[in-house]
């Protein structure tokens, strides 16, 4: 089934992303392709058959309810693109 | 002796019995790169002093007399998506220009604890989504056997380096061929281990189902090597396998008796070049000569590896690349265009129109600042997986490709059974020429018809070279063993090297 151009517009707000008019029109073409081409999984009959999201047999890994240090505040925030001595810094959410 | 094309083996013998030192081996390499790196463009940074004080002090512990490891001295590339405390780790991609982990992955400390010598970062398509290193933001990588070509992907800097004798060793990952296809177009040596045999803690994920840490090599003993000291259970990563770690360097020059090989008929079928074809059924003859038995086997669902993998990677990549918001790390856009850009809009919207259709700044915020980050490819993935996962399409292309993929480890338990490892080809055709494949996705990804099916079935594969095309490019083999039989599948990969000389074979550098 191909896509549509508003699919895809959809598609990119639900991605949180900004396609401009040129990338929505090759996108929508490129993605109609690929899914063009992975809609042939549907030969295929998998009623009985179980899905594997995961190939190893490891099932509620836990480890000791410990205490241990965790990441200085400094540190996570060094790497933010705006931040104060104790936040992250967005441009305002409310009230506009 | 040259020092940057002796193989990691042979110079753990030279540094212990004191024929060289890690600083000379360590400059060594750096001339190369410095030699021809303009060219290949495997590098994205190069460490130069922080790899020789390391050195130094490798060798300085060695007078000593102190304890040292498994990798003493020994030059290792990485690639550049394993974090690295205060050393920048872009995954090649503009989104992390500037990010400095402030951590190590657990691969990267126990290559510090065996004593390796970080040499620098090697160049990957962005976030490991591509198969030429085309897809990164910041350089092509060339294959140094025919510098208009492609060097495979996505570890391509990693192959090409090992390729053109700058290190001994270097660290790659495989997501669906990410290791062995670029070290067959590059005539190396490259391993993807069973999901679960080396830690993902601090390896940047795209699909974390899939992915796997693996080490790249000239030759089958320094992969050995290289894997003994990556591989171990890690308890920071809940989906690394708690299983013990034969010494792979140890055995892997012991021939095995009574090897049983498969050949998958399904792979060598329509599409796979005349010249591979005749490299692996030439290579399927040097092991029968060897005493193997060779069976034929089926794989009914190989042939539909592409299309599962392409619904399964994406999909866990939306989720898994949701985390780069702009917020915690990495590129935010220019904040006061993004909400003038918005001022704009609103000032446009008709009187009757929904405010509520617009962005709000946030959402804008995020929008904009990911649309500039990521490349092209990173966002055709991350929507193909939102559309995947999307309500009302969940079922069709999700879950239905999670059940394939059962079929598909169901292939190889039944091959298991009857077969030690399977043998074929890596790729279906040799490096394409730069450019060739950058403006039609679909044929990129068939590039990874052959391998995306260990990653999806969790089991060990190794690429290694068997031959050159007429036109002297390199062709790889492919060997694959059931999860966590690596030790077999180096073996295997060693006997085959021991009877031939391809993988001496150097290109010839200007």
């Amino acid at each position: 089934m191909p896509l549509s151009r508003s699919d895809v517009e959809k598609i990119s707000l639900l991605a949180r992303l900004q396609l401009g008019q040129d990338e929505l029109e090759r996108m929508t073409a490129q993605l109609s392709q690929i899914v063009q081409y992975v809609e042939q999984l549907s030969d295929l009959d998998t009623d009985n058959v179980e899905p594997m999201a995961h190939t190893l047999d490891l099932q509620d890994v836990l480890r000791p309810d410990e205490r241990c240090p965790s990441l200085p505040r400094p540190e996570a925030l060094a790497n933010a693109p705006r931040h104060d001595d104790e936040y992250y810094r967005v441009p305002a959410v409310l009230g506009d | 002796m040259d020092l940057h094309q002796t193989s990691a083996t042979a110079l753990l013998g030279e540094l212990r019995s004191g024929n060289c030192s890690s600083a000379e081996l360590t400059r060594a390499c750096l001339d190369q790169v410095d030699r021809h790196d303009e060219k290949i463009g495997a590098f994205l940074r190069v460490d130069a002093e922080g790899a020789i004080a390391r050195a130094e002090s490798i060798d300085q512990q060695r007078a000593a007399g102190t304890p040292l490891g498994p990798l003493a001295g020994l030059p290792v590339a990485i690639k550049d998506i394993l974090c690295t405390r205060d050393v920048p780790t872009t995954c090649g991609s503009r989104m992390l220009e500037t990010y400095c982990p402030p951590y190590n992955a657990t691969v990267i400390d126990r290559l510090e604890q065996a004593g390796a010598v970080l040499l620098g970062r090697t160049n990957m398509d962005e976030f490991g989504m591509g198969s030429s290193t085309e897809n990164s933001a910041y350089q092509l990588t060339r294959n140094p056997w025919d510098l208009e070509r492609i060097p495979g992907g996505s570890s391509g800097g990693s192959a090409a380096c090992l390729a053109s004798s700058m290190v001994p060793l270097s660290i790659g990952t495989d997501t669906g061929g990410s290791i062995r296809q670029p070290a067959a177009l590059c005539g190396v040596v490259g391993v993807k281990p069973s999901y679960g045999r080396v830690s993902r803690y601090g390896l940047v994920a795209y699909a974390s189902s899939l992915d796997q840490v693996g080490p790249l090599a000239r030759t089958v003993e320094d992969a050995a090597l290289l894997l003994e000291v990556i591989a171990g259970h890690d308890s920071r990563d809940s989906t690394s396998a708690p299983v013990e770690v034969p010494r792979y360097s140890e055995t892997v020059s012991q021939p095995l008796e009574g090897l049983r090989i498969g050949l998958v008929k399904e792979h060598f079928g329509e599409g796979l070049d005349n010249e591979i074809a005749a490299a692996i059924q030439e290579a399927i003859r040097v092991y029968e000569a060897l005493g193997a038995t060779i069976q034929e086997i089926s794989m009914p669902h190989a042939g539909y590896g592409v299309a599962t993998y392409y619904i399964i990677a994406p999909c866990e990549a939306s989720s898994n690349l949701a985390r780069y918001d702009g917020v915690h790390y990495g590129y935010r856009t220019e904040t006061q265009a993004m909400l003038q850009e918005l001022e704009n809009e609103r000032a446009q919207l008709p009187a009757d129109a929904d405010q509520e259709s617009l962005d709000s700044a946030l959402v804008r915020m995020y929008r904009r600042s990911r649309a500039e980050g990521l490349g092209e490819e990173v966002k055709r993935r991350i929507m193909l997986g939102t559309y995947a996962l999307s309500e009302g399409y969940y079922d069709a292309y999700y879950l239905k490709a999670l059940k394939v993929r059962r079929l598909i480890r169901g292939d190889y338990d039944a091959a298991f059974g009857q077969v030690d490892v399977i043998a074929g080809p890596v790729t279906s055709s040799p490096a394409f020429r730069c450019g060739e494949k950058t403006d039609d996705p679909l044929s990129m990804y068939l590039e990874d018809l052959y391998t995306v099916t260990a990653n999806l079935a969790g089991v060990a594969g190794i690429s290694l070279p068997c031959g050159f095309t007429q036109h002297g490019l390199p062709i790889g083999l492919q060997l694959q063993a059931a999860p966590f039989q690596e030790e077999r599948l180096l073996r295997a990969a060693a006997m085959y090297q021991a009877e031939t000389d391809w993988h001496t074979r150097r290109p010839p550098l200007a």
